[in-house]
């Protein structure tokens, strides 16, 4: 269905979001250490494989059981309430990192996942991807089946004793599936 | 002018940003958003994706958004010439407008976040150096949440215009960092508003991006004299389309 009206036009995030829009635990969807709490980080490279050492990533997903949270208060957490949504800037070596909850399937049989936006300076409209839990419910998925091997691992994380890991290329060998929704124009 | 090194000037650059609005008028797309691919705009050059974006149907958590409410957000927020002890320098100025989807829906009760440099044209942020004056009155953050027929509004001081390192004498049009949620995630946009007739506009190459100039318009505020209040400050109006969305949202959701 083709939308009515002409979606407005993205811009960069430019280089000063940094005082605006990270807030107090915007990258702990739960507290560190709180039973069941993960760590989901990486690290986001350029073309050349340098660090992108001003992105912000934007984090939201089910909670473990698959539920899709509706709870408010992500901007002013209360420390017990799963809003399901985070933001974290990358550090001076292009590390981001969020404490949440491994996400449950939102369906039965569906492959879990986290979607993620990226905005940078020099990027000129936001990047949306998914990072998906690693594991054999993934062979699946008719997204990753649309896509061939070697691009299909870049949206899978990396399992770790502590949680996951996710790197972001925006460029380069390994880049990184981008995707577009159908409510998207060029 | 003395070229610096390899050092492009405005000439250089506002000769590439003509070529490819030539090359884009030739054909018989209609572009809505900014290319991603723009090496006007030199730090794209390395952080643009070199493949398609791939096309997904969205699913789960995609068709959802996160939630905001009067916890996340203080009415007062909405006001950037406040919390400081003194008034901010500058032009006093409202922006206001609707923010709706690609249907025409209102956007209710929404997170919108704002951005900005000073009158000036100087940024808190310790990154900018441009030896304008910082405003001790100024922090020029906000937010605010969409009403129940998705406007939003705030008070502010009119941005200056500041210089980059894009290229040589590269300056910004001046402008106002937009964050928007939609009711699906897949509608997230980050975007820049600006102010009518900037003489910038023709050689700014992120405004540029964007190739087609119905669509550069439609980052362009209205100066609204119904919004300007009497001895108090000057009124612009600013409404913004996301995109479509694929979930049928529920009546009065």
């Amino acid at each position: 269905m083709t939308p009515l009206l002409t979606p407005t036009p993205g811009q960069t995030v430019g280089p000063f979001f940094g005082y605006a829009l990270p807030f107090d635990e915007g990258d702990q969807l739960v507290p560190p250490g709180a039973l069941g709490a993960i760590r989901l980080h990486g690290v986001v490279t350029d073309g050349a494989g340098a660090p992108v050492p001003d992105a912000l990533l934007e984090l939201w997903q089910a909670d473990a059981d698959g539920a899709v949270p509706t709870a408010g208060g992500s901007l002013r957490r209360d420390g017990w309430t799963f809003t399901g949504w985070g933001r974290a800037a990358t550090d001076g070596e292009g590390h981001y990192g969020f404490t949440t909850v491994t996400p449950g399937a939102t369906k039965s049989g569906a492959a879990p996942f986290f979607m993620i936006t990226v905005f940078a300076r020099g990027l000129l409209n936001r990047l949306f991807t998914r990072a998906y839990l690693p594991g054999e419910h993934l062979a699946a998925d008719p997204l990753l089946a649309a896509l061939p091997a070697e691009r299909r691992e870049t949206l899978v994380a990396v399992q770790e004793p502590t949680g996951f890991r996710f790197d972001v290329s925006l460029q380069g060998p390994r880049e990184t599936v981008f995707l577009s929704y159908p409510g998207h124009r060029a | 002018m003395e070229t610096v090194g390899t050092e492009a000037t405005q000439a250089d650059v506002s000769a590439e940003i003509a070529a490819i609005e030539s090359a884009y008028r030739r054909t018989d797309v209609e572009e809505t958003q900014p290319r991603l691919d723009y090496a006007p705009y030199r730090s794209s050059v390395l952080r643009h994706p070199t493949k398609d974006l791939h096309h997904a149907d969205p699913e789960g958590v995609e068709l959802w958004t996160p939630c905001f409410g009067d916890r996340d957000v203080n009415a007062l927020e909405s006001d950037l010439t406040i919390g400081h002890a003194g008034d901010p320098i500058g032009e006093r100025m409202v922006v206001t407008g609707r923010v709706v989807d690609g249907d025409g829906r209102p956007v209710r009760r929404q997170l919108v976040e704002i951005w900005q440099a000073n009158a000036a044209g100087r940024y808190i942020h310790l990154r900018d150096q441009h030896p304008a004056p910082v405003d001790p009155n100024f922090t020029g953050t906000g937010r605010c949440l969409t009403d129940d027929d998705g406007y939003y509004r705030f008070t502010t001081i009119k941005p200056g215009p500041y210089p980059w390192k894009n290229h040589r004498n590269a300056w910004r049009p001046a402008h106002i960092h937009f964050s928007l949620f939609g009711t699906e995630f897949t509608q997230r946009m980050i975007t820049q508003m600006y102010f009518p007739g900037d003489p910038l506009f023709p050689l700014d190459p992120i405004y540029q991006a964007i190739t087609d100039q119905k669509a550069r318009d439609r980052l362009v505020a209205t100066y609204d004299h119904d919004v300007t209040t009497h001895e108090w400050a000057t009124g612009y109006r600013w409404d913004v389309v996301l995109t479509g969305t694929s979930r049928t949202p529920m009546e009065d959701s």
